[in-house]
């Protein structure tokens, strides 16, 4: 492992190397492939929120002119349950039915059918062609409702899990969960004080520019090319192989740039289906979808109920925790109630805390990841009761949470001991901010919150290639959503001691480059980074090799030094140190071409905490929320790029803040989504937002050979609690619901 | 002997019992004393995470413990 103190390189902030072709409108996103003779596909999509379907005919829509195929649910094979795909896949079989319906129809919008035609225009008029047969059923949309005995049930074979004995009667409820420790009543019984409250936060989505669009072609050989916009092309690969019972060997997917992700473009939608189509066809075809059907039909995050109680003592510490979460998870089991029950007491050490979760199939879209799944929802409930307690307590809001924080050595909630962490250097960095110490603006409130997430490692390749001229190629898996071919060649540049122009970075598809879990988890600077910097150290250890025998000496007789090679201290060695590029000039004669690899499954991927305030104004006539200033505070371990670093703090913040204040999936009582645009589901522009100041802390992750921790998830957990506290601050009233719309802050007003 | 504790929402594989102490070299070898004292139980801990003293493994195989291990098995981490 490199030990670097003093970085050469490490902590700059050179200019994006993909920054160019995006401001140029080069770059090619997952719409801009187009291949000869393509077709263009669509998607028949569900009117009802919930119906059985008794019958597809696609006889009128095959019988058209310029219609080349069609395809329904029972055109794909038979896929069991019980396999897991992906990093957040889920189960095969529900991501199957979710691809494309089966005998019924789960959410507004799920995909019934599909066609492929000469051109889009025809395309879609075959969509109205295809009969289908409902038996509408009622649908059930809130998440108390499902969980209700008598709800209207979405599957029959749905048995919740993880139940001390297996029920004898299907529910919604796909699965529960605990978490606890000591004697949660005791503790009450203990504290001075005690708040509650129950919080609820609808569905929302990613809401990333880029729509889902894809290209496939299947060749007369049978094997499959997808060019796609994906968090991860290996994980796709091998969705798309299952889903279709092919080999994994005869599937070859290519990622295009991304626009945004954020979780969303960890799961396939389109991609089975172009397959099939292009198979049935014979051509290219070419799927994007639109705006509406990314609303309609695409990974929201889980509506939420949670329910919080905590008691403390006069001097703040917690003596009980305690908390009941309910997560929507859609048409499908997939909620991320798990981690939001092990993040939401998880910056505090606690000697008795309670979590129950629930996960609970209602009739929306299947949820996908968004940033930090699951943990903004169950801590924005603990940060907004801590909010409380610090009020009832006349304590500073950030005092309150330095008593009670998780430091080295605290048992977390969900087992084991932290190592190092950087919670209290964050709370200490708060609290020193300007933006804290200044007085707050007359009629202004302020708010404070934490924020968690634990970071995962997973599998992660890289190939480092000695270009004949020493320049450096670094060949990796992991599309680039937020920076990481800089950061990969930072971290290459400093351990081979080369200049950041020395190295270029690529991302390759899945014959060109080796395995990688998907671009999530806050993974890939610390996972792909650290394989990365390993294929570096064996271009290292073989450039040592070429040098001793270039120089005959023995291989431990030289050092690696600022990018040459050079004797070992004490070596009598009367020779001129060698270069990359001297070493890469002298490959032929030495052993040929100079290639270092890794591969490798990250572990010790250290968590990230980090504190927000906000300070904002209220209009007491319209109830609209004008955000004033808004500082977000964390721990990056080590920031390899720190103005990459600062943007992911950023914009945690803006989609935290729109979360917060605007955002929410609206449905009819028919289970239909009102507000399917961007017109009326309303994700913060530029001009809503004061610029996010940001605060690197850096508190070294020891299992990193730079000390990284992942910086991606975090930022959007703390903001919707933050700002639910500075709206408290401003108006005197708390509001437990999100979002902090106007009509809501109105309402709680007294107004209309 | 390394302690092995597990989440609540396992209980139901091990008749209740929250906690173990069991002497092995490994990850494996805890694995198949844990399957030999709970069948079934492997099923279960195949789609967990666990902690290795402190060290969070998505995907343990042959890690080391210690006699003084401390072992927590836990949900999955995903991420967006």
């Amino acid at each position: 492992m490199a030990e670097a103190v003093d970085y050469q390189v490490l902590g700059t902030r050179p200019v994006r190397p993909d920054g160019v072709d995006k401001v140029t409108g080069r770059a090619q996103f997952g719409a801009d492939q187009n291949l000869p003779n393509m077709l263009h596909g669509k998607i028949l999509r569900s009117p009802h929120a919930h119906a059985r379907i008794k019958r597809v005919d696609l006889s009128k829509a095959l019988a058209m002119d310029g219609v080349c195929a069609a395809v329904t649910g029972a055109d794909f094979p038979t896929v069991a349950s019980g396999v897991s795909i992906g990093e957040a896949g889920g189960d095969v079989m529900d991501i199957a039915h979710n691809v494309m319906a089966r005998d019924k129809a789960l959410y507004h919008g799920h995909a019934v059918a599909a066609v492929a035609a000469t051109s889009l225009e025809i395309a879609e008029q075959a969509l109205d062609a295809i009969d289908v047969e409902y038996e509408v059923l009622p649908p059930v949309l809130d998440v108390l409702q499902a969980m209700a005995p008598a709800a209207p049930l979405l599957d029959e074979n749905c048995f919740t899990k993880n139940l001390p004995e297996k029920p004898d009667k299907p529910s919604n409820v796909a699965s529960v969960m605990a978490l606890s420790r000591g004697d949660v009543e005791a503790g009450f019984e203990q504290a001075d004080l005690v708040v509650e409250g129950e919080y609820r936060i609808p569905m929302a989505h990613q809401g990333y520019i880029e729509p889902h669009a894809c290209t496939a072609t299947v060749n007369e050989e049978g094997k499959a090319t997808v060019w796609c916009c994906t968090q991860g092309q290996f994980d796709f690969r091998t969705a798309i192989a299952k889903i279709l019972d092919w080999k994994v060997g005869d599937m070859k997917v290519v990622p295009s740039e991304i626009g945004g992700g954020f979780g969303g473009k960890t799961v396939v939608y389109l991609e089975p289906v172009a397959v099939l189509l292009s198979q049935r066809a014979g051509r290219p075809v070419k799927m994007v979808m639109s705006r509406e059907e990314v609303f309609r039909a695409t990974g929201p995050t889980s509506g939420t109920v949670c329910r919080v109680k905590v008691g403390a003592k006069q001097n703040g510490r917690i003596t009980a925790a305690k908390a009941w979460l309910a997560y929507e998870s859609g048409a499908f089991p997939g909620a991320p109630v798990g981690p939001g029950a092990m993040s939401i007491f998880a910056p505090y050490d606690l000697e008795n805390f309670l979590v129950e979760g629930h996960e609970v199939r209602v009739n929306k879209p299947k949820v996908a990841a968004y940033r930090a799944p699951g943990a903004p929802q169950s801590m924005h409930a603990m940060e907004v009761a801590l909010d409380d307690l610090a009020r009832q307590l006349n304590m500073d809001p950030l005092d309150l949470r330095m008593v009670n924080a998780a430091d080295e050595g605290t048992q977390a909630p969900y087992g084991p001991k932290f190592p190092a962490i950087g919670f209290k250097a964050c709370i200490e960095a708060a609290k020193k901010h300007p933006n804290y110490t200044a007085p707050l603006l007359e009629g202004a409130g302020r708010g404070v919150a934490a924020g968690f997430w634990f970071n995962v490692g997973m599998q992660s390749s890289a190939e480092v290639r000695l270009n004949e001229d020493g320049t450096v190629i670094v060949m990796e898996g992991n599309p680039d959503i937020g920076g990481s071919r800089a950061s990969m060649s930072l971290m290459a540049a400093e351990t081979l001691g080369v200049p950041y122009e020395q190295v270029k970075t690529y991302v390759g598809d899945t014959e060109s480059t080796g395995f990688c879990n998907l671009t999530g988890g806050s993974r890939t600077t610390f996972a792909t980074g650290m394989a990365v910097v390993r294929a570096c150290e064996d271009i290292i250890a073989q450039c040592r090799s070429r040098a001793a025998a270039t120089w005959g000496v023995d291989e431990e007789q030289v050092e690696w030094r600022d990018g040459q090679a050079v004797p070992a201290p004490g070596v009598n060695a009367d020779v001129n140190p060698l270069s990359l590029a001297d070493l890469a000039a002298g490959a032929p004669r030495t052993g040929g071409p100079i290639l270092g690899r890794a591969s490798l499954n990250a572990q010790g991927a250290g968590a990230s905490f980090s504190v927000n305030f906000t300070d904002l104004k209220v209009d007491q006539e319209t109830g609209a929320v004008e955000v004033l200033s808004f500082t977000a505070v964390q721990d990056a371990g080590k920031a390899i790029h720190p103005a990459y670093v600062e943007g992911q703090m950023q914009g945690g913040a803006a989609q935290g803040l729109g979360w917060a204040l605007n955002e929410e999936y609206i449905y009819d009582a028919d289970g239909v989504m009102e507000n399917a645009g961007f017109l009326d589901y309303r994700v913060p522009v530029a001009s809503d937002l004061p610029m996010i100041d940001t605060e690197i802390v850096e508190v070294r992750n020891p299992s990193h050979p730079y000390g990284v921790r992942g910086v991606g998830e975090t930022p959007i957990v703390a903001p919707l609690a933050a700002t639910a506290n500075a709206v408290r601050d401003a108006i005197g009233i708390r509001i437990n619901d999100l979002p902090l719309s106007p009509p809501r802050i109105l309402a709680a007003l007294g107004g209309e | 002997m390394a302690t092995v504790v597990f989440p609540d929402h396992l209980l139901g594989c091990t008749n209740g019992q929250r906690q173990v102490e069991l002497l092995v070299d490994n990850y494996r070898e805890l694995l198949l004393a844990l399957e030999k004292q709970w069948p079934g139980i492997g099923e279960a801990l195949a789609k967990s995470a666990v902690a290795i003293d402190g060290q969070i493994y998505q995907d343990a195989f042959l890690e080391p413990v210690n006699a003084d291990s401390e072992i927590f098995f836990m949900a999955r981490i995903e991420g967006g």
